[in-house]
């Protein structure tokens, strides 16, 4: 374990910044946080976490895919991938961190997708463990232990401190460019038992997602519950955007008049149009969009992911839905239902 | 360029044949002349025209063509409007194969087989049946139930004629849904159709069609005496990535690109009525 002095905080970050592009959680101004590249007068936020999760790193909002040039019946494909830095990202929190093995099982499955691999290679992600996890969090329902975070490296802040500890390759390497003094853990251990008192009471901690995993596909998706659910939803898609495991994209064309950009970017399945082809969708209302997001993050991904559930517990969609609906208040009533 | 499976590579468009006053059949190679890449029947590519878009579209030559790949396609969109417009001597963008496509080599082999097909469903089995003709004494019997709007619709009309219905061992029943009077055949709906046949049940279904045409045929086959585990048939999604990861094309647990779009139906019976 190493250390470093909370004065000394702008000097690391100084130092990372120097090899790579290094993004930390930072205030917009305008009363959230953001991953924002560091340069000198950017601090490190108070708040718990960020408005959108770190896997706009890794998987951009907007992305460029391919270029066309058009002329007459003639096409060339032109490269045309946003370059791919090596960047450090840090202040990642543990929920965020374990969206990333979400985000692995579906872009580095057979077939892969290179961009994302591309950024995931070329990215350090440090991770910094909760000292005053928030009442809408729930990371502990997956196995997520928020004082002892994943990532490359794992950091913990106190008053005082910042402790750091490399966890792989490329966090010794990271850790070796650097100058930080060695430390005993006992200051992390202290932390971590008191932050696991604080997640212990919860309100949220104790949510038994197990009843889902013995549940046939159907009993669930035929819920009545789902009609009354979803009564509210205004299908504005806020949900998607702030989670840090929703992966839908789409990819769209723009025709500039000289050349034809191909880019992907985020979609939602709360939107109408996400399924809709020339003949119409199949999924009419918003009770079938709203319970597409839910059933596969509750049932379709663990079916395909040895058990493993498409959320992690960060609470983003608790804080953010505009009628206060969310994956908790809905695996909760479907129990409830299924009992 | 690092490949990415999402990045297309390009094709020339060698042939364009108009079926029906709504269906044109495209052939495709690569732009070295060469067929783009190899596929099992039943399997579909994505098609793009650069700056309109791009598609998913089942292939409808079999692989026992070495030369080319053929899609016939309907025009109801943007991208199949823009194919329909377009000529010979066009380059467009082609990625695939994908999906799982018929078990033309496993379960299928050494079988009697009953195709259905309405209006443009007949696209993906066109490919399973040239192919069954190609290698003849691996399958058994063949029945096409064939059925399309009027006579004008019907897909692949001449060789059907030509080819098909001259060819021992395979009997084709066509229908339309309504009389004209050019027409001397069978009148009527294909569930009802395929109930009035009667088929033997010891023959394997592949289906392909509206869904509504599928759900009334299956439960006329229920009928006959078949069985679910009996029937194949082929969906269509919306796509965009037709990787599995784009997220849109999934019945229940299971993506149409990537664990389809061949189901067998018992398969289907786990599955949400989603589609």
């Amino acid at each position: 374990m190493k250390k470093i002095a909370i004065s000394q905080l702008n000097t690391l970050f100084a130092a990372i910044a120097a090899r790579k592009t290094l993004y930390i959680p930072a205030d917009d101004g305008a009363g959230s946080a953001k991953f924002t590249v560091w340069q000198e007068g950017v601090t490190l936020t108070d708040k718990l976490n960020t408005v959108r999760s770190a896997k706009d790193l890794f998987f951009p909002q907007v992305e460029n895919l391919v270029n066309f040039k058009v002329e007459g019946t003639k096409i060339d494909i032109v490269e045309n991938r946003d370059a791919a830095e090596p960047f450090v990202v840090f202040g990642v929190r543990a929920c965020d961190c374990a969206s990333f093995d979400i985000l692995d099982r579906v872009f580095l499955s057979d077939p892969v997708d290179t961009f994302y691999q591309t950024r995931r290679e070329n990215g350090v992600v440090i991770t910094l463990a909760c000292s005053r996890p928030a009442e809408t969090c729930f990371c502990g329902v997956f196995g997520i232990d928020a004082a002892n975070p994943a990532g490359d490296i794992t950091c913990w802040m106190d008053g005082e401190s910042l402790y750091w500890r490399a966890n792989t390759k490329k966090g010794e390497q990271l850790t070796a460019a650097l100058d930080l003094a060695d430390c005993d853990g006992s200051a992390v251990t202290a932390q971590q038992e008191a932050t696991r008192e604080i997640l212990k009471k919860l309100p949220l901690n104790s949510l038994d997602l197990s009843d889902f995993k013995d549940q046939k596909l159907l009993d669930v998706f035929n819920s009545p519950k789902w009609a009354q659910l979803s009564e509210s939803c205004l299908g504005c898609g806020t949900c998607t955007f702030v989670c840090p495991t929703c992966q839908c994209y789409d990819v769209q064309d723009f025709d500039n008049g000289r050349e034809v950009r191909r880019f992907r970017c985020w979609d939602s399945c709360m939107y109408s149009d996400f399924t809709m082809m020339a003949h119409g969708t199949n999924r009419p209302t918003q009770k079938e969009r709203f319970r597409q997001r839910f059933m596969h993050k509750l049932v379709y991904f663990p079916n395909n992911n040895e058990g493993i559930f498409g959320c992690v517990g960060c609470g983003r969609c608790l804080q953010k839905c505009p009628i206060h609906m969310n994956i908790v208040k809905v695996a909760k009533a479907l129990k409830e239902e299924l009992k | 360029m690092r490949n990415d499976p999402l990045i297309p590579m390009l094709g020339v468009v060698t042939m364009i044949r108009t079926d029906t006053p709504d269906v044109k059949t495209f052939r495709v190679t690569g732009v070295d002349g060469v067929k783009p890449f190899e596929h099992i029947p039943g399997q579909c590519a994505m098609l793009s025209i650069p700056g309109v878009g791009e598609a998913l579209f089942s292939i409808t030559s079999s692989p026992t063509e070495k030369d080319y790949l053929d899609f016939s396609i309907k025009k109801c969109g943007c991208v199949t409007t823009w194919l329909h417009q377009m000529e010979v001597g066009q380059q467009i963008t082609i990625r695939g194969p994908y999906g799982n496509g018929f078990p033309v080599d496993t379960e299928l082999a050494g079988k009697d087989l009953l195709f259905i097909a309405g209006g443009i469903g007949l696209a993906p089995l066109h490919s399973v049946i040239n192919y069954c003709r190609h290698y003849r004494d691996r399958y058994g019997k063949i029945d096409i139930v064939y059925g399309s709007r009027s006579m004008a619709d019907l897909v692949d009309f001449p060789e059907i004629i030509d080819e098909w219905c001259k060819e021992d061992g395979i009997n084709v029943h066509l229908t339309i849904d309504n009389p004209q009077p050019e027409w001397d055949g069978h009148v009527g709906f294909v569930p009802n159709f395929v109930k009035e046949l009667n088929f033997d049940t010891s023959k394997t279904v592949l289906m392909c069609g509206p869904p509504i045409m599928i759900k009334f045929t299956l439960s006329g086959l229920m009928d006959l005496g078949f069985e679910k585990n009996q029937v194949y048939t082929t969906f269509e999604l919306k796509m965009k990535c037709a990787l599995g990861k784009c997220g849109r094309c999934n019945i229940g647990d299971k993506y149409v690109c990537k664990d389809g779009p061949v189901f067998r139906l018992d398969e289907m019976d786990e599955l949400p009525d989603e589609y």
